[in-house]
């Protein structure tokens, strides 16, 4: 079986890269192909990854509050360039902006205190 | 011995059979720094524990009492609140509303683009303006946000590090402006650079340069403001990144030696700066173990100090510090939880002496803190200092045989990485062969699959569990600020004398070259309303930009 490809994107200006880098390795442990971006990537710089790595689904983590302003730069991209993977997001999102994210194509928004488990049963679930 | 034998004798004799009918409700008791915690402490846990040698009185070698002989019946600790949002002038405003909340110190957060060199314009910048912190453009959003905020009687914390020169040379620039003599400015700059390639992530240079910026700083300081903390060592981010408490312990005080070392390149007697180092840490839930960890800082910094630079004088072995309460430990389920572990947090940092204290708001796993919630946890502090009695006298808990015992093995612990760092090379070699960053990865994963397995409890989240609807706030940063910070910009930079902005920055070239200190230069620039992000700009691109890797 192919092994799900996951990008681990980190969005933003933000350093806070624990959650990212713990569900990356949990991801990874749980036989995914997983790359992580680093910090401080621009909507750009992901999407380009995206497409060079050929990826299946798209970890966004933020914690910034530029999540609005910034997901939709990433999806514009994906779209034109014709890449439709699956779009999850985490970090400090507030509840009352899922609803807009959602809608334009984050699949889940996963907040604090979601284990990695979940995460990995998502994918697999969505993927599989 | 008397006691190890009587204890012997319990454990065979009354605990066993206890034990035989009920076991204990873990087979192994550890703290998450991998330390066992025994059943029961006794006199024969703290043998050749040496009072006068190992605990001394407060205000003396080796200071695991505290740093003032009066420690709070003399002045409570400073409740010092991290705060600042939007633009400059709103900041202004929530500052004079916590100094009339009975806050004594202000402490500024800065929005990203300013704590990583860009202006408001830059396109890295979009959506990131005002948003976890106030946008500070030039020395022209500088003067609106202390704005009758008289800077000779408040002593102001800045969380900035990278461009931490600039930011540090406009509040000069304001102090001038105001007439106050700078040698009376008081405050601290977080200007520790380490730790933000280890776990923070707001670095622009690589770590040599970067190295030599905060030198330049100390060098300065030590001049001109005899009263600034030029460097506050941050084990925070390196705990809220993952590290255990040993870990947290070690790493800052490995950090600590780095900047001690690379000063000293410069000539300069210890005892001149090393008295206005001081440091940061976060607490979290173990409470005996952060009560610890903040005794056994204090002598091993006092005891590494005396040790390795022979200094002379006390000041530069006391360990000065900020503590903030973890907020990694807040939980977005039932955040009113959170009111009672930032207090029991607080009062942990409390009982291990702390020289200030920032608690955290219960929806901070949320959003950015609501005002309500900000004088909850201002409250926290007041209740623990007027109404617990805890401050009434020194160091409370020494004596403990428990709490004296976890003292010395956490100084242990943390020596022994100490001594591995060394081994490496010292602080930035180990940075740079990513052992640090490796190491608190591992205690960040292993945390999580413990947490997963329910091995740790988190109250609301993994036992406890409502099924309430999540609720969040979000708090209104002006989404026209952004704009407006880059309108105000764009007139600075048509009303300003250009030509004496390019003059200024070529000087920070120039001194970028010449290895001078390069603070008197920044403040020039500064002064003449040059950019951070001009400035930074020059620095970019004379001292080139750090990438981290990204292995995981």
């Amino acid at each position: 079986m192919k092994k799900i490809r996951v990008l681990i994107a980190k969005l933003g200006l933000d350093g806070h890269d624990r959650g990212a880098k713990v569900v990356a390795r949990a991801l990874r442990d749980s036989g995914m192909e997983v790359i992580y971006t680093g910090i401080r990537q621009t909507p750009l710089q992901i999407v380009n990854t995206a497409i060079q790595e050929d990826i299946d689904c798209l970890g966004l983590s933020i914690l910034s509050g530029a999540h609005l302003q910034l997901f939709p730069k990433i999806i514009d991209l994906l779209e034109k360039r014709s890449k439709k993977p699956l779009i999850l997001a985490g970090g400090i999102i507030p509840s009352e902006d899922t609803p807009a994210l959602e809608s334009m194509g984050i699949r889940k928004v996963f907040g604090p205190g979601t284990t990695t488990r979940e995460i990995i049963d998502f994918i697999r679930n969505e993927l599989g | 011995m008397k006691i190890k034998d009587k204890k012997k004798h319990w454990e065979d004799n009354v605990l066993k059979k206890v034990l035989d009918k009920h076991p204990e409700r873990k087979k192994d008791f550890k703290n998450l720094s991998k330390i066992r915690i025994e059943n029961l402490y006794t006199p024969a846990d703290t043998e050749g524990f040496d009072y006068l040698k190992d605990s001394g009185f407060p205000g003396d070698f080796p200071f695991t009492r505290g740093v003032q002989p009066t420690m709070y019946r003399g002045r409570l600790w400073t409740m010092r609140q991290y705060a600042g949002l939007g633009d400059a002038e709103e900041s202004n405003k929530r500052y004079k509303y916590l100094l009339n909340q009975g806050q004594t110190g202000l402490s500024v957060a800065f929005d990203l683009p300013t704590q990583i060199g860009y202006d408001s314009g830059h396109q890295l910048a979009a959506g990131e303006v005002g948003k976890v912190g106030v946008a500070i453009d030039s020395l022209a959003d500088m003067e609106l946000l202390f704005n009758e905020v008289p800077l000779d009687k408040v002593s102001t914390s800045m969380t900035i590090n990278s461009p931490c020169a600039i930011l540090l040379a406009m509040y000069i620039a304001v102090a001038e402006k105001q007439d106050v003599d700078i040698s009376r400015l008081a405050g601290t700059t977080q200007n520790d650079i380490l730790k933000e390639y280890i776990a923070r992530g707001t670095y622009i240079f690589p770590p040599l340069p970067s190295l030599r910026l905060t030198t330049d700083i100390i060098e300065y300081t030590s001049k001109y403001l005899p009263r600034w903390n030029p460097i506050s060592i941050s084990g925070y981010h390196i705990r809220e990144a993952g590290a255990t408490a040993v870990q947290e312990l070690a790493f800052t005080l490995a950090d600590g030696l780095a900047y001690v070392d690379a000063v000293l390149e410069r000539n300069l007697n210890p005892d001149d700066f090393v008295p206005r180092f001081s440091f940061f840490f976060a607490v979290h839930n173990n409470f005996f173990e952060e009560v610890a960890k903040f005794r056994a800082a204090r002598r091993l910094w006092a005891r590494l100090m005396k040790e390795r630079f022979y200094v002379q004088n006390p000041k530069s072995m006391m360990l000065r510090f900020h503590t903030q309460t973890g907020g990694s430990t807040l939980t977005a389920q039932q955040p009113d939880n959170n009111i009672v572990r930032v207090a029991l947090q607080a009062f942990a940092a409390v009982l291990g002496g702390t020289q200030s204290l920032h608690t955290n708001s219960r929806d901070e796993a949320l959003a950015l803190p609501s005002e309500d919630s900000v004088k909850i946890a201002l409250r926290t502090q007041q209740i623990i200092a007027y109404e617990s009695g805890v401050a009434d006298t020194v160091d409370p808990l020494a004596g403990s045989y428990y709490v004296e015992s976890l003292t010395d093995q956490m100084e242990k612990e943390a020596m022994a990485y100490i001594k591995k760092i060394d081994n490496l090379g010292g602080m930035l070699a180990a940075i740079e062969k990513e052992v640090i960053q490796k190491e608190i990865q591992n205690s960040a994963y292993i945390l999580q699959q413990k947490i997963e397995n329910k091995e740790e409890t988190v109250v609301g989240v993994n036992r406890f569990q409502d099924e309430e609807a999540k609720k969040s706030h979000k708090l209104g940063v002006d989404p026209e600020i952004e704009e407006r910070q880059k309108q105000r910009l764009a007139e600075l930079k048509d009303t300003r004398d250009n030509e004496l902005v390019e003059k200024t920055l070529d000087n920070i070239k120039k001194t970028i070259h010449n290895q001078e200190n390069l603070m008197p230069a920044i403040l020039e620039a500064v002064k003449a309303y040059a950019t951070i992000g001009e400035i930074c700009g020059i620095m970019r691109q004379e001292l080139g930009e750090y990438r981290e890797s990204v292995n995981i």
